[in-house]
């Protein structure tokens, strides 16, 4: 039976920290800033005190900064005890799971205006322990004791996709190219830097230390150097993967009916899929996400449109082998297209199916909590046009958002259209 | 053949005992590795322990070169990387282990559909001593 949600809901406000790496700043301070720019970005004005309750994605603030039980010290915060604060924890998913509860605790009538966020504090723990954390959203009992990292794992599914598909690692390196391109653009990402920046930033570098200056032919010259891209897990190198970040998303969202009364210009939540799924190992396919495909079905099937009707996606490109296969499990390229398809530029912001035009998990930042609902900041600016120079031409109406928890225990898909 | 509950705990015992254990469904012949206690294919409730071949072959790898803690604590990490992999066994079922036997300074060279063998892996010393899951590629 296809479900609907009990009304409608849409998004009337949205701000977002700056994604990077901040010693001296916890995840409330993240927090704050993400809500003030979330009050400043309403347009008719708000009073904070109409908001009903919170629900906080937040993956594993107890390991990286010592601290559980957040989602009440961030509704202290930001002045809004004593109303119910509820953390959301589902890996990388958990701010994107986060909102599909905020827009379920509208739908159901029980709360007007309700308050997403997404937080994590990364960069305080050395690296072996950052990868350590991670590693605890997969199956610590039967996956991490073969020896498997959050990296390895996607490595493991790129090896399945390029053995399958007869795919060449160049496609992951157009990727991560094409989202540095992207986040050069952004001035809320970690790297607001291209590919051919960095390589001219290590040259000027080596030049002020008075060492021999390194010579790439291009970039992908750069990529393939094992001295410039070492490699993490291989097929996977660095700049396959996305960083150890600190960043705070959030979010307001109001039942339907009292949209107009913030903005003229509200975002209209049309679908919501999630869906569950076991370890890496025990699943029928390697080579894509059986419950991305899952949530994309569910939330297609609620707003009534298909994938070619969708103009931008933010997709959970937490390693440039899951954008590839998040493009497939989407249906915007049929399964072993989509490698072809990022190599010919399709999902350039100039191409014809534009993805993570924020710069994507990879170069905007990924401090995981946070990482869903920063991709709905981006549909947001994208469908008000408010994206500056990363704006997409044609003013687009429907965009999509594809969150994925651990290495797809979870997925969670949500669709926005401007009217 | 065992009374042992269907739990990683009762697994990694069968494995110190060099013993690849899975539970298989005698209602619709699923087997299962890692074991479960319930089937998810006919909610049968009921499971028994099966020993399994060991065979099986490489459905996916990488070779991993930023470890994490514990591995580094069993010798590996940059200067000695090491290869994880995806195992489908010959009963069928899929299981992550690591991979020995395998050229991991050149990982292009290692390819999915290997035949493999299970192997036990012993780390740590007295009380800490504990047996992982491996495979090896058959000569
Ligand atoms: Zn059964």
């Amino acid at each position: 039976m296809q479900r609907k949600p009990g009304r409608g809901v849409a998004i009337v406000g949205a701000g977002m920290s700056k994604f990077g790496a901040f010693p001296g700043l916890a995840t409330r301070d993240l927090f704050v800033e993400a809500f003030r720019e979330l009050l400043a970005s309403v347009d008719k004005g708000f009073d904070a005190r109409d908001i009903e309750a919170l629900y906080i994605g937040n993956f594993s603030s107890d390991l990286f900064e010592g601290q559980a039980h957040t989602a009440p010290i961030m509704a202290d915060w930001v002045g809004l005890t004593p109303r119910p604060a509820t953390r959301v924890e589902d890996a990388c998913a958990s701010s994107g799971v986060a909102f599909r509860e905020g827009l379920i605790a509208i739908a159901s009538g029980l709360y007007d205006i309700v308050l997403v966020g997404g937080i994590e504090k990364m960069t305080d723990l050395p690296t072996a322990r950052v990868t350590d954390t991670l590693a605890t959203a997969a199956d610590v009992t039967y996956e991490t004791p073969a020896g498997f990292t959050f990296p390895g794992l996607y490595a493991s599914m790129a090896t399945a996709y390029l053995h399958a598909y007869g795919a060449t690692p160049e496609a992951f390196l157009k990727v991560g190219l094409k989202n540095h391109e992207n986040g050069a653009l952004n001035p809320k990402a970690q790297f607001g830097q291209r590919i051919a920046d960095i390589i001219e930033a290590r040259k000027a570098s080596a030049a002020k230390k008075g060492k021999p200056i390194p010579t790439w032919a291009d970039e992908l010259a750069f990529l393939n150097d094992e001295r410039a891209n070492p490699v993490i897990a291989w097929p996977l190198r660095l700049y396959d993967c996305s960083p150890i970040s600190d960043g705070a998303a959030a979010l307001l969202l109001v039942s339907e009916e009292l949209a107009r009364r913030f903005t003229d210009a509200p975002l209209y939540v049309i679908g919501s899929g999630q869906a569950s799924d076991g370890a890496t190992h025990d699943r029928p396919t390697l080579t894509g996400i059986p419950a991305a495909q899952r949530a994309a079905q569910l939330a297609y099937a609620m707003a009534g449109v298909t994938s070619a009707d969708i103009q931008l996606a933010e997709v959970h490109d937490c390693f440039t082998i899951a954008e590839i296969m998040a493009t497939e499990d989407l249906g915007f390229f049929a399964p072993g297209e989509g490698w072809r398809a990022a190599i010919e530029g399709r999902t350039a912001r100039t191409g014809d199916r534009p993805i993570n035009t924020s710069g994507g998990l990879k170069s905007k930042g990924h401090p995981v909590g946070a990482s869903g609902a920063g991709q709905v900041v981006e549909i947001w600016k994208q469908l008000r046009g408010e994206a500056g120079a990363r704006q997409l031409p044609g003013e687009p109406c429907l965009g999509l958002t594809h969150n994925v928890g651990g290495t797809g225990q979870t997925c969670v898909v949500h669709i926005f259209e401007r009217r | 053949m065992s009374e042992k509950p269907f739990t990683g705990t009762a697994f990694y015992a069968f494995l110190k005992e060099h013993k690849l254990m899975g539970a298989r469904c005698p209602t619709c012949g699923a087997i299962y590795a890692p074991p479960r206690p319930f089937c998810p294919a006919c909610f049968n409730a009921e499971l028994e322990w099966v020993e399994l071949s060991g065979a099986g072959r490489l459905a996916s790898y990488s070779v991993i070169v930023i470890a994490p803690t514990a591995m580094i604590e069993a010798g590996y990490g940059r200067e000695h990387p090491y290869c994880s992999g995806v195992v489908e066994l010959a009963e069928g079922p899929c299981i992550s282990a690591q991979i020995l036997g395998v050229d991991v300074a050149h990982p292009e060279t290692i390819a999915i559909g290997t035949p493999v063998k299970v192997a036990f892996i012993e780390r740590g010393e007295g009380e800490a001593q504990k047996t992982f899951l491996g495979f090896e590629v058959v000569p």
